[in-house]
């Protein structure tokens, strides 16, 4: 809404910025405070492409064609969703602690909180555990929003749905979720077929995210095993060493114990594109370097992506991402 | 049957929800960074007034409900419905006590009005925001009083009933806000 009553009517109208001044110093002041923080603990700055040959299945992805040399017929290129699989071919190179501020790319989402083109903070940490990240991204955010002393919890994900909606998530059936969003009044649920993941979004998304991270930072840990993305498991196995920061209710970070299993990742990529299938939509190719690093070998470490515009939203205290955008897609 | 997919979702869109014509007032898009993208909706249901929310699966597709708005001049009421035109097609319609609600009580004849059509007939007919109507009774008010605190109830000649100055009297036209049932101001005759 806000977005809409600043912007002038007519095709010529949008040529002016969603970002006011004070969210573009800030922005930049943001980006020097990163840079200086990751100089002093010894993180390498690196870039990675932003067309690349594959594409994560679990995502929806934007492409562009090449036409030229070395490729006179053209070469499909997917936008990445994020630099994961680059900057683990730089890990398993030998880099050493990375970080990357980048542009990400995700088709089909725009929002109050979505653009499909946004701002990424990465960072992998060779030898680190998910407290020892967790603890690194709290430092970190505190000193983003210039909050010293905001306070951080951990949860773990089955914890947080045991609390607010008194189910277990490792446990209880696909018709039980069911049941449950349909009682607590979610309406226009009823005739959805969303498989025991997509209820446990829907629960999340409605009934339990707006709270989490009222009064600090809420990491959420130990994601279901179906939900590992390309988090390795938790030895009991049935859970995932994946966890998501919380912040006034907006989902500000994903971060893993990073899989480095070359098996488990192919499965894993199949079922995602299995499923695409099942869904009537056509698989996407993997990024077979990547698929190569891991064979290689990759050390073990932790890393996380942290969305720096939701970030700067926060920051500013707005409510719309077209706010901290120099120029969203509406107005691009 | 036209259909809208949330993709198309803003506000202002018109719904056919459980039966009813509905228009979206909020549109929220939600997704965690990895799973299940919904549309939150904030919903207007046209018929009943009621806002209620929904929220939808992303991608999916919803009946759309031929709505629209026109403006209309009403003609006449013939004890059972009243009766509008459109003034550049001349196409008539009939309005019941349900789509008139509140309207029936402001308008004169040749008001023009914010009507909404649904499949052609009218579910919602709004009186002008301010309307002029003389009053056709009220007690006559203390002389030299023209504070306007106070108040004294006014019969108006569409039958409503407003409060108005004490120094208002019978015969005299007023504006009153219909949003509000509010008295504005005093109407001179030219």
């Amino acid at each position: 809404m806000s977005a809409g009553s600043k912007t002038t009517s007519g095709p010529n109208g949008r040529w002016r910025p969603g970002a006011s001044r004070p969210a573009l110093l800030a922005r930049a002041a943001l980006l020097a405070d990163l840079r200086s923080y990751f100089a002093g603990a010894g993180v390498l700055e690196v870039e990675t492409p932003l067309a690349c040959s594959g594409a994560d299945p679990a995502l929806d992805t934007l492409s562009a064609i090449y036409h030229g040399p070395l490729f006179p017929d053209g070469r499909e290129l997917y936008l990445q969703t994020s630099p994961e699989f680059a900057m683990k071919r730089l890990l398993a190179a030998g880099s050493g602690p990375i970080y990357q501020v980048c542009k990400a790319f995700r088709d089909g989402e725009a929002g109050r909180l979505h653009n499909p083109e946004f701002s990424i903070l990465e960072w992998y940490r060779p030898g680190f555990d998910v407290p020892q990240l967790i603890d690194e991204v709290a430092t970190l955010v505190r000193l983003a929003l210039a909050a010293p002393v905001l306070p951080a919890e951990r949860r773990s994900y089955a914890a947080v749905f045991r609390e607010h909606l008194d189910i277990d998530v490792l446990e209880d059936s696909e018709a039980t979720l069911r049941e449950l969003a349909l009682s607590q009044g979610i309406q226009g649920c009823e005739e959805m077929a969303l498989g025991r993941d997509g209820w446990l979004d829907l629960l999340l998304s409605h009934l339990i995210q707006p709270e989490l991270g009222r009064h600090g930072l809420c990491f959420v840990t130990d994601y279901p095993a179906s939900q590992a993305a390309l988090a390795r498991l938790n030895p009991d196995g049935r859970t995932a060493a994946r966890f998501e920061l919380f912040l006034q209710g907006v989902e500000l970070a994903n971060g893993y114990l990073e899989l480095l299993d070359l098996e488990e990742q192919v499965i894993r990529f199949e079922a995602e594109n299995n499923r695409r299938r099942s869904q009537g939509r056509p698989g996407v190719p993997i990024d077979l370097s990547f698929l190569g690093a891991l064979q290689h070998g990759l050390p073990e470490c932790a890393g996380v992506a942290l969305g720096l515009d939701r970030l700067l939203m926060l920051r500013l205290g707005v409510d719309d991402i077209d706010q901290v955008l120099s120029f969203s897609l509406q107005r691009c | 049957m036209a259909t809208y997919s949330t993709n198309e979702f803003r506000g202002g869109l018109k719904l056919l929800l459980d039966g009813d014509p509905c228009t979206i007032i909020e549109n929220e898009f939600v997704k965690p960074g990895k799973g299940q993208a919904f549309n939150r909706v904030k919903i207007r249901n046209l018929k009943t007034g009621r806002v209620l929310e929904k929220t939808f699966r992303s991608g999916e597709s919803v009946e759309a409900a031929d709505v629209v708005d026109r403006d209309l001049q009403y003609l006449y009421n013939d004890g059972e419905f009243w009766h509008f035109m459109d003034n550049e097609t001349f196409e008539q319609y009939q309005a019941d006590q349900t789509a008139m609600q509140e309207a029936a009580k402001w308008i004169r004849e040749q008001d023009v009005c914010m009507v909404t059509l649904w499949n052609g007939s009218p579910i919602v007919v709004e009186a002008p925001n301010f309307v002029t109507l003389e009053i056709s009774e009220t007690d006559p008010g203390l002389k030299g009083d023209t504070s306007g605190g106070g108040g004294k109830p006014a019969t108006l000649e569409t039958g409503a009933v407003v409060r108005v100055p004490l120094f208002i009297q019978t015969g005299e036209k007023i504006k009153v806000d219909t949003r509000t049932g509010d008295y504005v101001s005093r109407v001179k005759d030219d």
